[in-house]
């Protein structure tokens, strides 16, 4: 029954409880769809004997009444998530090869919830990267294709380029996704999927690839915004081995969901019109804004008036803390080594680091060096952390006066590969919309809410306030029941 | 542009010695080829982050932690260990139940 790859979460599960299919034909039809999409890159290694183990295990629990949240649903893991006894490469050649004794926390928590695991996804390396290029295994190409009749291949954007493309392409109901600075959400929009990072802390780090810590966030991307909060409310929740982790309850996120968000106050902040941004996603977010009025949302506009320095910021605080985190990296624990012949120790750092890791790691390391360096700290990386605090602040004040916050998620359709891979900046720059959010730990979720001209996905972002993802998520429903999005990629491969 | 902090800590233009410098640092290999193209790339990367002297901090304490928490404490006990096989388990080279580098003393 090839039909279940079409079924989202919330489906799967309640099928497999109610008897419609078994977990089994489930599994062996996103089994058989990985397989036959394996020129879309989107998996690093494929686990069948993962997945249909938790399948099997979903069919006994069903027959003695004993199942789970996630009973019978397979799941995409991004390859930034430490997976027991399954390679886990973070996108990196350094740790080609790397099985991990130990279970990241929200591998462990889905798994312990009844999912089971398809495969592990690519991504950019260590999740520097907007458009997945920077892989060590390959770019993933997007399931999307220009309504023009060419065949360029676009990106699914980035880091979680596979997790984006898994989805949209129907090879996994849901995945994991990490959003540092707009990993989650920018992929999300770029492929027509919903895709949320939870307030910072909410999610546990611990197994989970550092890059920049006080940002790396996990967070679920699923085909709608029902299954997004049945996969975070699995993947959340206090975590001992986290010195981040929030010791709080974790909400019921999908039972709590509720459309009607009349009264509600949402702000359209002005410093997020900017120029040289098509006017495609003008229109869009026009009609987004129509949307929540007719759903009887109060619409204010609002402003935040250092959102023109949170990509610098960024760009500052996540090389340094990546400086810092891929030090760890050093071919004497784990990970590849390179020994020149006769040399010593700090030669085989160099050569194994220079060998292991691609270019745009190199950069982002060599620039946090930089900023961390005596004489430049000051100037630099402590100039950015009270940059960023006002950026916190202007938050802080703005969530005084409404309640949620509606901006596009990123300044442009999904662009070709090869386009922008040879600019830094100009691909920094699609995460203009996603970053300041990152930088004061917020929720925030994208929902795809139309197409370009060119027949592809854009999406809106709903920011919240910290710990407020219900609110984000019921306005995301109420968005996502006026938007009706069907639109899909269509089959090619 | 105006500066809000030490004028006598402004960035200079990252030349390939510069680049030499900071890969030494990060512990990664460059060829002279590398050192060169670098060069320009972190230029215009360090040049683009320059905007955020414009911006007026004073009063302004660095952010330490986005969402407000505090370290826990725990009971000062053994909580893990006797692990040695699985730590081992991934190292490129080990000997003797040790990690094992390259020769550091003659």
């Amino acid at each position: 029954m090839s039909e279940v790859t079409n079924l989202g979460i919330a489906a799967i599960r309640d099928g497999v409880r109610d008897g419609a299919f078994s977990a089994r034909e489930v599994a062996e039809g996103f089994i058989s769809a990985v397989e036959r999409a394996r020129v879309l890159n989107a998996f690093v290694i494929e686990t069948p004997d993962h997945a249909l183990a938790a399948a099997d295990a979903a069919d006994a629990a069903r027959a003695s009444g004993d199942l789970k949240p996630l009973s019978g649903v397979p799941l995409g893991i991004k390859d930034l998530f430490a997976t027991k006894g399954y390679q886990t490469t973070a996108g990196s050649h350094i740790l080609g090869g790397f099985e991990p004794v130990y279970e990241s926390t929200v591998s462990g928590n889905l798994f312990a919830a009844g999912a089971g695991m398809l495969g592990k996804l690519n991504m950019d390396e260590f999740a520097m990267g907007s458009s997945n290029e920077t892989s060590a295994y390959g770019p993933v190409l997007s399931p999307w294709r220009r309504n023009d009749g060419g065949n360029a291949a676009l990106t699914p954007g980035g880091s979680s380029g596979g997790s984006a493309s898994a989805v949209a392409a129907r090879l996994a109901p849901g995945v994991t996704g990490t959003d540092t600075g707009g990993s989650i959400r920018q992929p999300a929009a770029f492929v027509g999927i919903t895709g949320i990072k939870p307030t910072y802390g909410r999610c546990s780090r611990w197994g989970m690839v550092a890059f920049a810590s006080s940002l790396d966030q996990a967070g679920p991307m699923a085909r709608d915004v029902r299954d997004c909060a049945i996969m975070l409310e699995a993947m959340a929740g206090f975590d001992a081995k986290d010195s981040t982790s929030l010791d709080l309850p974790v909400p019921n996120w999908e039972a709590m969901l509720n459309s009607d968000i009349r009264g509600k106050r949402i702000g359209i902040p002005k410093e997020y019109r900017i120029d040289g941004v098509p006017e495609e996603i003008d229109r869009v977010w026009e009609q987004g804004i129509a949307w929540m009025r007719d759903a009887g949302a109060e619409i204010v506009e609002v402003s935040l008036p250092h959102t023109k320095y949170a990509l610098p910021t960024y760009y500052i605080i996540a090389p340094a803390e990546a400086s810092s985190n891929l030090a760890r990296y050093d071919g004497v624990r784990y990970g590849r080594r390179v020994a020149p012949e006769g040399g010593n120790l700090q030669d085989m750092y160099e050569a194994t680091r220079a060998a292991g890791f691609g270019p745009e790691v190199k950069r982002r390391i060599m620039i946090g060096t930089y900023v961390l360096s005596a004489g430049f700290y000051d100037a630099y990386f402590n100039q950015a952390q009270k940059v960023r605090a006002l950026i916190a602040r202007d938050f802080e004040r703005v969530f005084e006066e409404v309640d949620l916050l509606l901006t596009p998620t990123a300044p442009s359709a999904a662009f070709g590969l090869g386009e922008k891979s040879n600019d830094p900046i100009a691909m920094y720059l699609n995460d203009v919309f996603a970053v300041p959010a990152s930088l004061a730990g917020l929720p925030a979720i994208s929902v795809p809410a139309g197409v370009d001209h060119q027949g592809l996905p854009l999406g809106l972002q709903l920011i919240g306030r910290a710990l407020d993802e219900q609110s984000v998520l019921n306005a995301a429903l109420a968005f996502e029941e006026r938007a009706g999005f069907t639109a899909r990629a269509e089959a090619w491969w | 542009m105006q500066r809000s902090t030490d004028a006598s800590a402004a960035p200079m233009s990252v030349d390939t010695e510069t680049v030499r410098k900071i890969a030494k640092l990060a512990r990664i290999a460059v060829s002279d080829a590398e050192a060169e193209a670098l060069a320009p790339e972190l230029n215009n990367i360090l040049g683009w982050v320059e905007q955020l002297q414009e911006v007026d901090v004073s009063g302004i304490a660095p952010m330490t932690a986005v969402i407000p928490n505090a370290l826990r404490l725990r009971d000062d006990v053994v909580t893990d260990g006797g692990i040695r096989d699985a730590v081992l388990e991934n190292a490129p080279v080990a000997e003797h139940g040790f990690f094992a580098v390259p020769k550091v003393i003659e």
